[in-house]
């Protein structure tokens, strides 16, 4: 079964989105996500998104829910590189990222992420 | 409209040569004022004259709108086009159908008897009037498209995205705004946030006199893409009569930060950005 | 040059094949880019549903014109179930499944034409038009 593969960069998790993804193999990519993150105590994880095209509601809603569930497993999301007509089409469906984080590009995500975050706690 | 009946049609046949030839030369002003080559000239005649036999002889030749009359309209469509480009206006353009009225009506004067024709020479008014309303209708359609493709182009050109530091791009929007122009101007500066890599980006609407809530939410719809891209936006020199209309429209400007001019934007988009300017010892 | 066609869409790599067909027609009916994505992303919507809520269905593609303007016109048909209440299914956030509750209303806001035509046992469909 094919796989979207994730990179493994320090305590940061990468993965690059460049397919036209059919429905199940992004609820694969949630899965193995977070059982990778689990299995690296990962404490970010970037998506880099600026090879798609169409971001439509489910992939909103993976990407949402993968933000959900790596903070539970104390990781931050960033999403990064949203094209341009991504980006407007996106405000016109009216899908908000609720908890989602954006950055230009994986530079800029890569630099959120090092930042301290307030909630995260002492180890 | 009446179609032509058999006899017309082929006194028309018959005449053509002479018809078109005296339709030619009534068109021929536009020639000696060098705004048509008679190349040209004598290309487009033929061409019509060809397609308008064609669809007359048609059983469909009463309804214009119909398929008999498709590669017409199509011909008007692109004559139209033409002339638009060439300066020309409406009825200048339809005068290329209305000239073909009198070659016609000769003829028919000439052959028809009396009881025939009031009758035949309606029915070639009709069909040129129709004919001439196309024109004149595709005219006024083709000339908006292209006025409207010179404005997006004029307003990319006016409306230049500046880098002003760097990571800051400023967006200096002059004049009044449409939905449709602000549309384009905005997607370029969404474009070029990308392909600079800029965090902020400085939306100043000083030289806007007034925002309609079409425009407004434009703006805000702008504002929140470029934060989905992950980039932030300051909009900068609203007037007090802007202000007003977004408070009566009651418009939320959710979180997006406004400054009353380009410079106090620009100092905070600096701070934001983690950059100082200091004054030379 | 083929101006109309029509795909099944009854699973999930349907989806995919419809995007790209959109795609590849409203790049060939020369839409910006801005409507190219709008269009497609409607697409995929309605074509989840027609997967997910109709039982699987088609999709018919044709490029049309209107007076001097060409565009892109999509249209989804199933035969499922039928939406009951389609001024409910129309608002932001209702949705019959899992999802976010946009995919209706949403697409609506995406393109310039959009008719909805559905009943209960009369199976749903939506026809939608972007301009180029």
């Amino acid at each position: 079964m094919e796989r979207i593969p994730i990179l493994q960069m320090g305590d940061i998790l990468l993965v690059t989105i460049q397919v036209d993804m059919h429905d199940q193999l992004a609820l694969t990519l949630q899965d193995d996500l977070t059982e990778r993150i689990r299995q690296t105590s990962a404490r970010g994880v970037l998506i880099e998104i600026s090879a798609l095209d169409i971001v439509d509601s489910f992939i909103g809603r993976m990407i949402s829910t993968i933000s959900s569930l790596a903070a539970i497993m104390d990781a931050r999301t960033v999403v990064v590189g949203m094209q341009p007509a991504v980006a407007i089409t996106l405000v016109e469906l009216g899908l908000n990222l609720t908890g989602v984080s954006t950055a230009l590009n994986v530079d800029r995500g890569m630099k959120l992420l090092q930042q301290p975050d307030d909630t995260r706690h002492d180890d | 409209m009446a179609a032509l009946d058999q006899r017309t049609l082929d006194l028309v046949n018959a005449q053509q040569h002479s018809i078109v030839q005296n339709w030619v030369a009534s068109l021929s002003a536009d020639v000696q004022e060098g705004r048509l080559s008679k190349r040209e000239l004598d290309a487009q005649t033929a061409e019509f004259w060809t397609l308008l036999l064609r669809a007359i002889a048609s059983a469909d030749g009463a309804n214009l709108e119909g398929d008999a009359w498709a590669d017409i309209r199509r011909f008007l469509e692109d004559l139209s086009r033409e002339r638009v480009l060439k300066g020309f206006n409406s009825s200048e353009t339809a005068t290329f159908i209305f000239s073909l009225k009198r070659p016609l009506f000769d003829v028919i004067q000439a052959a028809a008897s009396p009881e025939t024709l009031a009758r035949d020479v309606w029915a070639v008014s009709e069909l040129i009037d129709s004919l001439g309303l196309q024109t004149v209708k595709a005219f006024q359609s083709t000339r908006e498209e292209v006025i409207q493709r010179q404005q997006e182009e004029m307003l990319e050109l006016s409306t230049p995205v500046v880098k002003l530091w760097d990571g800051v791009l400023a967006l200096p929007m002059i004049g009044t705004l449409d939905s449709q122009r602000t549309q384009v101007v905005m997607e370029s500066l969404l474009q070029r946030i990308v392909e600079t890599g800029s965090q902020i980006a400085i939306i100043d609407i000083t030289g806007v006199p007034t925002v309609d809530t079409l425009v407004a939410q434009h703006l805000l719809k702008t504002v929140t893409a470029i934060r989905l891209m992950g980039a932030d936006a300051i909009i900068s020199g609203i007037r007090p009569q802007i202000a007003q209309t977004i408070v009566h429209l009651g418009l939320d400007l959710q979180g997006i930060v406004t400054k009353a001019n380009l410079a106090d934007a620009l100092a905070l988009a600096l701070k934001r950005t983690g950059q100082i300017v200091t004054r030379a010892a | 040059m083929t101006t109309e066609g029509t795909l099944p869409v009854r699973n999930e790599q349907d989806v995919v094949m419809a995007r790209q067909t959109a795609r590849q027609v409203a790049v060939g009916c020369g839409l910006r880019l801005v409507d190219q994505t709008k269009l497609i992303t409607a697409a995929s919507e309605l074509a989840r549903n027609a997967v997910v809520y109709g039982g699987g269905g088609k999709m018919e593609w044709a490029v049309v014109q209107e007076g001097l303007r060409k565009g892109v016109r999509l249209s989804f048909v199933d035969e499922g179930p039928g939406i009951p209440d389609l001024d409910l299914a129309l608002t932001d956030g209702w949705t019959s499944g899992k999802g976010m509750g946009l995919g209706l209303s949403g697409s609506r806001r995406l393109v310039d034409r959009f008719e909805l035509d559905s009943a209960p046992g009369r199976g749903t469909r939506v026809s939608i038009i972007k301009w180029a």
